[in-house]
């Protein structure tokens, strides 16, 4: 061995490795560490993509058609779980959900390779595992944490069973557990805007400074900040405090157990582990020379029970080879074909419990759909994105991954909090007064991974040559609107109705007025006459998009709101004779 | 439990709490609002932006109007400022230019709601050939800034260029005192005040509210802040922006105009190719002159004649040095 090869991996050794000393097989360290390059990798693709779901606009484009150049919604595809569900809801693969065959084929070759090296979710469990244990979780009790413990990994089967069960029902509700939509939403939505505030308020008091250079450098900043990482306009999400907090609580666990969400909590690892049986990589270990010196225990990750004297857990392996390279005995071999005495490959849960919690799932979502919000008591304000199928097929395929949510170019489009129901919270609904739907963008359809929002043309969405994409109708209160209320002339909402002709539409008149002028203490004003025109919403050609409600100057409470009554998708949530759904058949 | 404290030990307690105490008296003196009436700053002077010429040549025309020129949006606008005398007239040599077009609306450039991107291109090339150091192209849009600037067209055309197009972004609005009748503390769009010389190139349209908008009305692109408030005196707020700001030329693209459905439109049938151009000193005589081609007249536009009472322009636009070509 050349002299300096050696002393690089002498530098990788930390120390001298007790018990006999073996060292690990070099291509097992050179796996380890592709492993990491490989978590690395994914993690930055995925948030290389979450970053790139949304529209910048570009100085070589004028394409008319704006859509997301890139698969942002790559990862999403990729998951097997998502499109196991929809075709339980649905009958069908959706698009590109055809991809996730691809990861359970890797899983059918290698296991559960995707929670060790791909998962980015994953990935940062991994990371918190690794900075968070405190100084008293070292040796003894971080062995003990990584022990397979049975009763508790069981969860992650029964909730994958319960979905499936609910998916049945006709309900993706499973999607609030799935490792990639939680990534989405709580990095997406909570993490980036709230870094985004910090940004902000950073680069703010910079640029109050009056110091020029200091002032030239916040504005790069910001400007580079606005065109390469985030948009324009500072972001807000509906309630997703609940999301981001969330996000903290499950990323702390890991100070407790080590990658508490992977072992215990995720239904889309218990899916691959339901698969990974068959897998043709696999660990052989040789118990006889095993001393117990449990070091493959202090870095096991998915506490698979690595050690000597026991069975492997197969299903419960993440691949990432920790113990093979830690074990200093030779015990602990990965191979193609191994033998499979020495391992458990199925998850210890039991036939009954299993299929109960299957049954809970199915009654579940009848249960919560007997609550009142959907058929009966439909909020008027669950304003679902254009294209988006029908309420019923809606939630049968909105899996709550916020895809739409975070490519809105408008930040119009929010994770509902209980608007839509429990069954509902999360899946995304317009609030017009934070952001209107933009009248000629289809982006939301162009990302959503499972056709819960269709694609769509322009075309379809503005009616050209057809009936418009409707989302919803307008309404005016006119307690509260200037030209009706306070006989003062306004009319933005009518400026910013994209429609042609538009569905606001004017009424010319002479008003009373009182005069505005100084006058004596305890003088009546005097009464003048002015001309104002008064909005009307023309329920034929207003289609909900909410740009009237956006920017209506009353501001607590606009004078123009949007309800989805009206809405294209609905057969039954409509106002007039002629728009309602069973004339066309 | 039966400690001694010796009195060394007793006095530092002492002497600490002391001291803790102090401090926490101190800091809080220094901190404290004593509340009462606020100082208010009437002596703030309006921060307002006067762009124009200095010297004012009698021997050039002062209005163009480009009609016969070609068909070509980018040939009327270089005819109409050949006609003024060329770019040279206004622009020097290291000038750091602003271009202000109307990019308000996700509308391409048939639909007539933003200025023809051709238009705009034109005036950047003409800049840079009169010697602007840089030429900066942009607004502050109504829609989502990034969809308007790049459907417009007038992203890439200004990019090839050579211009820079500033998406305005929310660091880039910093608060300004107007000092108008109606509008005073603003969040003002900064690219557009920071420059040497600033040429307007409004789009000549219909507006439901305000009948006709152009020239004056194409400052509502200055404002950051929620500026849906302007529409309730729209005639007085045009004039007040107007006043605050006064661009070194006036381009006026009534190639096409939106005819109805103001200030969007989204129809192709809405808009009409009319095969204008108009170049100007003088904002008011702008807004006066093109107003015909949606068929209003110059009389019916309040905000023209208070800008012309203003003595930001003149509404008679014939009284004016002008020329037709």
């Amino acid at each position: 061995m050349p002299k300096a090869r050696r002393r690089w991996t002498r530098l990788l050794r930390r120390k001298r490795r007790p018990g006999s000393g073996l060292e690990p097989r070099p291509v097992i360290r050179r796996l380890q560490w592709a492993r990491r390059v490989s978590q690395v990798f994914f993690l930055g693709l995925f948030t290389y993509l979450l970053l790139e779901t949304g529209f910048r606009g570009s100085f070589a484009a004028t394409d008319e058609r704006v859509r997301v150049a890139l698969p942002v919604e790559g990862f999403l595809f990729a998951d097997p779980f998502v499109s196991l569900m929809t075709v339980l809801s649905t009958g069908e693969v959706y698009r590109g959900l055809l991809w996730s065959l691809g990861l359970i084929a890797l899983t059918l070759v290698f296991g559960r390779l995707f929670c060790g090296w791909i998962c980015p979710f994953g990935t940062l469990h991994h990371f918190f595992a690794w900075v968070f244990p405190n100084r008293y979780v070292k040796g003894s009790r971080r062995i003990e944490q990584n022990k397979t413990h049975a009763r508790r990994q069981r969860i992650k089967y029964y909730l994958l069973y319960a979905f499936l069960g609910a998916a049945l029902s006709g309900s993706a509700i499973g999607g609030l557990f799935d490792p990639i939509c939680i990534a989405v939403r709580a990095l997406g939505l909570a993490l980036l805007p709230t870094v985004q505030l910090v940004t902000h308020s950073a680069t703010d008091a910079a640029a109050n400074t009056n110091v020029r250079a200091v002032q030239t450098t916040s504005d790069a900043v910001a400007d580079f900040m606005a065109t390469s990482v985030w948009q324009s306009r500072q972001v807000y999400f509906h309630e997703t405090w609940f999301i981001g907090t969330l996000l903290v609580a499950v990323l702390f666990m890991n100070r407790f157990i080590p990658r508490f969400w992977c072992r215990v909590l995720c239904p889309l690892g218990a899916l691959l582990g339901l698969f990974s049986r068959f897998a043709l990589f696999g660990m052989e270990k040789d118990h006889a020379k095993c001393t117990d010196c449990n070091l493959c225990l202090v870095h096991c990750q998915g506490s698979d029970s690595p050690q000597g004297g026991v069975k492997w857990r197969q299903d419960e392996c993440h691949m990432c080879l920790n113990c093979e390279v830690a074990c200093p005995e030779d015990v602990i071999k990965f191979r193609f074909l191994p033998g499979w005495r020495s391992r458990v490959d199925r998850p210890d849960t039991g036939r009954r419990t299993a299929m109960a919690a299957a049954a809970a799932g199915v009654v579940g979502i009848p249960l919560l759909r007997a609550a009142d919000v959907i058929d009966v008591n439909y909020h008027d304000r669950v304003i679902r994105p254009p294209g988006s199928v029908e309420e019923k097929a809606f939630l049968e395929r909105c899996i709550r991954c916020a895809e739409c949510m975070k490519v809105c170019p408008n930040n119009a489009i929010h994770p509902a909090f209980f608007e839509a129901g429990v069954e509902g919270v999360w899946t995304p609904i317009v609030i017009p007064r934070i952001g209107y739907c933009e009248h000629s963008c289809v982006l939301c359809g162009d990302v959503c991974p499972t056709g819960a929002i269709q694609k769509i043309t322009e075309e379809q969405k503005m009616g050209i040559d057809r009936d418009p994409i409707r989302i919803g109708t307008a309404f005016y209160d006119r307690g509260r609107c200037l030209p009706w209320a306070m006989a003062t002339p306004c009319i933005v909402c009518e400026e910013f109705c994209p429609t042609s002709p538009k569905a606001i539409w004017v009424e010319e008149t002479d008003v009373p007025k009182r005069e505005q002028r100084p006058r004596a203490a305890g003088e009546e004003p005097p009464l003048t006459t002015v001309h104002v025109q008064r909005p009307h919403v023309d329920p034929e050609l207003c289609i909900g998009c909410g740009a009237c409600e956006k920017v209506c100057p009353v501001q607590d409470d606009p004078a123009v709101y949007v309800t989805n009554v009206g809405e294209s998708r609905s057969k039954t949530n409509v106002i007039l004779l002629e728009n309602t759904g069973y004339n066309q058949g | 439990m039966d400690e001694t404290v010796s009195r060394r030990q007793a006095c530092g307690r002492i002497v600490r709490a002391g001291g803790a105490i102090g401090a926490a008296a101190a800091l809080g003196g220094a901190l404290w609002d004593r509340g009462g009436p606020n100082r208010t700053e009437d002596g703030a002077r309006a921060q307002t932006r006067d762009f124009r010429l200095r010297d004012r040549r009698l021997d050039r025309p002062d209005l163009a109007i480009a009609k016969q020129a070609s068909d070509d949006p980018a040939q009327l606008t270089r005819a109409a400022i050949d006609a003024l005398g060329g770019m040279s007239r206004f622009i020097s040599r290291g000038d750091v230019v602003t271009v202000k077009p109307n990019i308000g609306w996700d509308r391409t450039p048939v639909h007539a709601a933003n200025t023809n991107p051709r238009v705009v291109a034109e005036l950047v090339r003409l800049a840079f050939d009169a010697g602007a150091k840089t030429v900066t192209v942009t607004d502050a849009s109504c829609n989502e800034p990034n969809r308007c600037f790049q459907r417009s067209g007038i992203w890439k055309a200004a990019y090839d260029v050579g211009a820079d197009v500033i998406i305005p972004a929310e660091h880039r609005f910093r608060g300004m005192r107007l000092g108008g009748e109606v509008l005073d503390d603003w969040p003002i769009y900064r690219p557009l005040v920071e420059a040497d010389k600033v040429i307007n190139v409004p789009v000549a349209k219909h507006h439901n509210l305000a009948k006709f908008t152009a020239a004056m009305k194409n400052w509502y692109g200055l404002l950051g802040g929620r500026r849906n408030r302007l529409h309730q005196n729209i005639d007085t707020s045009i004039a007040d922006l107007a006043t605050f700001m006064q661009p070194t030329l006036t381009v006026v693209d009534a190639t096409r105009v939106l005819l109805r459905n103001g200030p969007q439109g989204g129809n192709i049938a809405d808009a009409k190719d009319i095969g204008v151009v108009i170049a100007t000193v003088d904002q008011v005589a702008a807004d006066a002159y093109a107003c015909q081609f949606v068929g209003v007249k110059r009389e019916d536009l309040p905000y023209v004649k208070m800008g012309h009472e203003r003595g930001l322009g003149t509404m008679f636009w014939e009284r004016l040095h002008h020329v037709e070509v």
